[in-house]
This record gives structure tokens, C-alpha cells and sequence, in this order.
């Protein structure tokens, strides 16, 4: 039977204005984990019921850990930034389905917005043949090292223009015409539907992970639901369960 | 040592065990399956089941509040047909009873559902009295005497299993509401669904809800809920499912004391998805510790 899990921390730091990096020790998901795919965290407060989906940043099978990059935006996220090497906090997974790779598919285009850059480097560490990196943040960039490990085509933008080009990953890819078969692409929704409509218009093909406000995590509340399209109608689909990883052309944007 | 009966009695059904899941937070079970034990469960309440495919609600869909949640599902299901082909056949592979909740908009639809399910092997229908009614102009069906009476009566008619009705809280007098369901011939009452309730984001300056008010459910709500269970039980002899915020074994044991014959548990499966077995489990040991003879002697036992 599956269960929560206890990880122990082992790393919990600060990595730029507001974002953390936490390593967790726990074998059982390390062994199963994919990219793409998400754990619960639950915060140690009672008040606070609800897990906290974060996405695996990296997996050490070996070693049993998995690393997670988060920004502190509330009250959950807040405490659990605040605990120390050591502690142990409660976990669920890995929860969801990630990222498809190919090993036909040559030419790959990833493409990282804020707070959704962390779970492609994962993926950037496992794909073979030709890869560009497009991320963008509103201000300080994440992890723009370690995706340089993979590719040198690592291409940054940024809000205010203190890092990279000024504007967002939407102008570097006009700017850059990146080729390639597959996008693998996370961030915020109007980012991934910009992101969409660039791939519909390039015709290549697109896996976007979305985000949704969640409950339980494993598909039973139906809570977290997105707009996807279903033969010639439409159906509200689980992003914890059926996605959170969905192809372009099953979204459905107007919402 | 010899384990303590849990055995107990719902409209002749006999339950294992006195806890069940509260419908919307468990599916059908199949998600919660790998995680629970679902032989171990006095009862599966599944997702309510209208007569046709309902999409649900846009998001956002969940809030959490302190010490609760708000969800406005708007409950989203697949309809009476795929229910039938898909999730009763995967419940039956269990050693569980099978509660069927059911929603409509209109008391056709709820029939519908109810003549649908007469031939097909399930234990319970669970009668979900708290949505909209679309005919009467947005005013609820669970709110109101004469409407609680008239549909009870008439599902009643061609209900072919026993008839729990699922009362909401969202009324002035539980107590007037209870007596009706069991006037007009309720088998079980099972309350308290989700109390109304509203989030916003202040920054936004928005409500966090797509659907602007939600059902709240979790810890913050058992006092009421509890309050609920204890004045229903007073004034019906029906058996009483008690729900609403059931956290623990404690939690479970105060609504047995309370008069609830059995138990339902909610939002607790999402802060631990094994919630319904360390329940049980907690029940058990209270028994034992208290060396009560079974769980029945506990059933509405609060000393006078
Ligand atoms: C599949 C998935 C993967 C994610 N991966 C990451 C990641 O790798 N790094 C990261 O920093 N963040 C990630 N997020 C977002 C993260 O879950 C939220 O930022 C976090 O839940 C906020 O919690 P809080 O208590 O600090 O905020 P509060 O605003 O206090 O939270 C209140 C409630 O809203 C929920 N909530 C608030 N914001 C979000 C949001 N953006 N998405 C989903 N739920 C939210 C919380 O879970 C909680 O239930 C991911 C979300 C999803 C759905
Ligand atoms: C996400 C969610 C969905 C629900 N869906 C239904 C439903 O379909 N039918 C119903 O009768 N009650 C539904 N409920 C109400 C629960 O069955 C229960 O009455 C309520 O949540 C109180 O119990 P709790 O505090 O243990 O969650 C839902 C509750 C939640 C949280
Ligand atoms: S969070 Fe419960 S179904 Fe996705």
C-alpha cells in the first residue's frame, strides 16, 4: 500500500530573494520519481490542512534524495522555508505523470517561466540530441548554472531586463526562431498559453505542466481541474492525476 | 485479546464497521485504493451521481481556510450509465458496502437515478437534499419542510435499497428537517454536508472561489456538525451517519457518544489518506480502554 512518508531534510537554504532550495532524503520516492512529476508536502501547522504540491526539481536514485526549489508566497511555504537540516517533514509521492521523453525525438525546446523552471532541469538532465533552454523570471534568475551543465544554449529574460534581455521568454523565441520537434514547457497559465499559440503557429509539438489549486493530490477530490479537450466536446480533466503534464492541443485556455 | 465487536446496523445493511467515507472526497475508491485497505471500510459513500454527465464548476475550486476548506466542485460526474459500467463493478471486487449518493437538479432527475439503480447491486442510496433546485428558483430541496417531505416520499416509492438522506446544515431548525425525512419514510439521515461559505483574495480583491461561495468542510466545522448529529439523534429513531470535520479516533467517538450509529470522514483523507483506517482504528482502542462489550453500547451513551 502506498503512504505519506517521513523525508528528513537535509538541505534548506535560501537561493535567491524569496526562493529556497530543500533537499529531501526519501528513498521510496526518489526510487519512482520522473520528471515532471510533483510531490505533497504538509506543513507541520494543524491549522493548515492541505498538502503543498511542489514539483521534483532533481533526483539522486542513488544516493535516495530529491531536491525541490520553492518560493515562499504564503503561509505554508512560509513555515516549511523556516524548517532546519535534520527536521523531518511529511511527504506524498511522486504524484502525477511528467514529462514524455522520446528517444526518437531529436530537437528539443525548453521553455521555464519563474517558479516552473525548477522541474525542467530534471528533464534537461535526461534528453538526448540538440536542446535549448528558454527561461524567463520576473526579476532574479534560478538555476541558469545547472541547466548549462546540459546545453550551452541557456537563454534568459527577465522583467526589468537585470539579467538577460528585457521581456519574457515569449521575445526570445521570436527573436531566436529555436527549431526543434518537442517543447517541454512550465510556468505561469498566461505563459503556457503564449507558449501554446508560438507552438500551434511553429506546428511543433508541446508538453505544458500546469498548476491548479489542489486537495487531495491523488485524483479523488476533483478539485484541481483544467479545461481539456475530449473528442468533439469538452470535459473538466484533473491536473493531479491526469497531468499535471498535458499536450497542447488538450487544453482549452478561455478560463 | 478478543477485538471488540464494530459491527453495526444502518436500515438492516449490515456495516463491519461503523466508518464510511463521506461522499465527493473519495471518489469511488479506486484512487484511494492504493493507499486504504478498502475491505477494512464499514462503507464506500461515493461521488454524488446525477442521471447525466454534469462538467462541474470553473475554478477555482478549493480554498483552504483555517482549520477548514472550501470546495465548489459543483459536483462534476460522469452520469448514472458510466457509474454503472465503471464503479460499481470495481466497489463489488471489495468486501465493503456500497453507498450510492445521488444529486439532481429536479426531483425527475433524482428518480431517474434512484430506477436506475434499482436492479444493480449496490447496498445504500445516499439522497443528496443540499444542491440547488434549478425548478424552485435557486432555493434548496434539504432547506424547507413540505419540499424535504414531499421528495423523500416520493423517491421512497421507487427506491429499491434502503434510503439514507443527506441533510445540510445550512437551515435554521436541523431538527424540523430530520423529522420530515423520517415522516416520509428516510431509512437513515446522514448529516451535516458542507456548511456555505466564502474566501477572498485580498489582493485581488476577488473572490478565491470561481463560484464566489463554496461548501466548508474539515476540523473548523465539527462543533456544528456535532451539535447537529446530537439534536437529529434526539429527535429521530432512524439511524444517524455523523459527519463533518472527523479528524481522529477521538473525534469519531464523540459523535458515536453524540447518538451516530456510524460515521463518515471527509476532508481528513486528503490531510492523511489513510484518515478512515486510523480512525477505525482509534474507535477500537477507546472500546478497549473504556472495556465497553462492543461499539454499541457507546451509540448515544453521553451520561445524563
Ligand atoms: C503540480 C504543482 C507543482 C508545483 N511546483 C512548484 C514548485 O516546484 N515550486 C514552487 O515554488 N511552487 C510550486 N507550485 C506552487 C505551490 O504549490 C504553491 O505556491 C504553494 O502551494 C503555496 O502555498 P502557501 O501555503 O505558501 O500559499 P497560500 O496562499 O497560503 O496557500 C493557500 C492554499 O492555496 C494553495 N495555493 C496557493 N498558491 C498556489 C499555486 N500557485 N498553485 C497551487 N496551489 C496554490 C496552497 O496549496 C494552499 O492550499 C506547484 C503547484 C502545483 C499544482
Ligand atoms: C471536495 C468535496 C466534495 C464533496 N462532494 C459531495 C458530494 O458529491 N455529495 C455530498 O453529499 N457531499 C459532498 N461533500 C460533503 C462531504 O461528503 C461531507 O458531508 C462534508 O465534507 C463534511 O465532512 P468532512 O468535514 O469530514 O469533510 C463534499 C465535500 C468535499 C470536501
Ligand atoms: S487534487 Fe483531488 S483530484 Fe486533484
Amino acid at each position: 500500500m502506498k503512504k505519506k512518508l517521513t523525508a528528513i531534510i537535509k538541505k534548506n537554504q535560501q537561493i535567491a530573494h524569496g526562493m529556497f532550495e530543500m533537499l529531501l532524503s526519501v528513498g521510496e520516492i526518489a526510487a519512482l520519481a520522473s520528471p515532471g512529476q510533483f510531490i505533497n508536502l504538509y506543513s507541520n501547522r494543524k491549522d493548515l490542512l492541505l498538502p503543498r504540491p511542489i514539483s521534483i526539481c532533481e533526483i539522486d536514485k542513488e544516493k535516495g534524495f530529491i531536491k525541490l526549489v520553492y518560493a515562499v508566497v504564503g503561509k505554508g511555504t512560509s513555515d516549511i522555508s523556516k524548517m532546519h537540516v535534520g527536521d523531518i517533514i511529511e511527504v506524498m509521492g511522486p504524484l502525477g505523470n511528467g514529462f514524455t521523453i522520446s528517444k526518437e525525438i531529436k530537437g528539443h525546446i525548453i521553455i521555464g517561466g519563474g517558479i516552473g523552471v525548477p522541474p525542467l532541469l530534471e528533464l534537461a538532465k535526461g534528453l538526448t540530441g540538440e536542446m535549448s533552454v528558454y527561461l524567463g523570471f520576473r526579476c532574479e534568475p534560478i538555476l541558469v548554472e545547472e541547466f548549462k551543465k546540459y546545453t550551452d544554449k541557456v537563454y534568459i529574460a527577465t522583467e526589468d531586463g537585470g539579467w538577460g534581455i528585457k521581456g519574457n521568454v515569449i521575445g526570445l523565441l521570436k527573436s531566436n526562431h529555436p527549431k526543434g520537434e518537442m517543447i517541454y514547457s512550465c510556468g505561469p497559465k498566461p505563459m503556457l498559453k503564449a507558449v501554446a499559440s508560438w507552438a500551434e503557429d511553429n506546428d511543433i509539438k508541446a508538453q505544458l505542466s500546469l498548476e491548479e489549486r489542489m486537495a487531495c493530490g491523488i485524483g479523488a477530490c476533483l478539485v484541481c481541474t483544467c479545461k481539456a479537450k475530449d473528442n468533439n466536446d469538452w470535459q473538466y480533466k484533473r491536473v493531479c492525476k491526469d497531468g499535471p503534464v498535458f499536450l497542447r492541443e488538450e487544453v482549452i485556455w478561455n478560463e | 485479546m478478543n477485538r471488540p465487536g464494530l459491527k453495526v446496523n444502518i436500515a438492516g445493511v449490515e456495516l463491519k464497521n461503523p466508518v464510511m467515507t463521506a461522499s465527493g472526497t473519495f471518489g469511488s475508491g479506486l484512487e484511494y485504493g492504493e493507499y486504504v485497505d478498502l475491505n477494512k471500510l464499514g462503507g464506500v459513500v461515493t461521488k454524488g451521481v446525477a442521471s447525466i454527465p454534469w462538467k462541474g464548476n470553473a475554478g477555482v475550486r478549493v480554498a483552504e481556510t483555517y482549520g477548514g476548506m472550501l470546495n465548489s466542485v459543483g459536483l462534476q460526474n460522469p452520469g448514472i450509465e458510466e457509474f454503472i459500467k465503471k464503479d460499481i463493478p470495481f466497489l463489488r471486487k471489495h468486501d465493503t458496502k456500497i453507498v450510492v449518493n445521488i444529486a439532481g437538479k429536479t426531483l425527475e432527475e433524482y428518480c431517474s437515478v434512484v430506477e436506475r439503480l434499482a436492479g444493480e447491486d449496490v447496498d445504500l442510496l445516499e439522497l443528496n437534499i443540499s444542491c440547488p433546485n434549478v425548478k424552485e428558483g435557486g432555493v434548496c430541496f434539504g432547506t424547507d419542510t413540505k419540499m424535504v417531505e414531499y421528495m423523500v416520499k416520493e423517491v421512497k416509492k421507487i427506491a429499491k435499497q434502503p434510503l439514507i438522506v443527506k441533510l445540510t446544515p445550512n437551515v435554521t431548525d436541523i431538527v424540523s428537517i430530520a423529522k420530515a425525512a423520517e415522516a416520509a419514510g428516510a431509512d437513515a439521515i446522514s448529516l451535516i454536508n458542507t456548511l456555505l461559505g466564502m474566501a477572498i483574495d485580498i489582493h485581488k480583491r476577488r473572490p478565491v472561489l470561481g463560484n464566489i461561495v463554496g461548501g466548508l468542510s474539515g476540523p473548523a466545522i465539527k462543533p456544528v456538525a456535532l451539535r447537529m448529529v446530537y439534536q437529529a439523534a434526539n429527535a429521530v429513531k432512524v439511524p444517524i451517519i455523523g459527519m463533518g470535520g472527523i479528524m481522529t479516533g477521538e473525534d469519531a467517538i464523540e459523535f458515536l457518544l453524540a447518538g451516530a450509529t456510524a460515521i463518515a470522514v471527509g476532508t481528513a483523507n486528503f490531510v492523511n489518506p489513510r484518515a478512515t483506517i486510523d480512525i477505525l482504528n482509534g474507535i477500537e482502542d477507546y472500546i478497549i480502554k473504556h472495556k465497553e462489550k462492543d461499539i454499541t453500547s457507546i451509540i448515544g451513551s453521553l451520561n445524563k
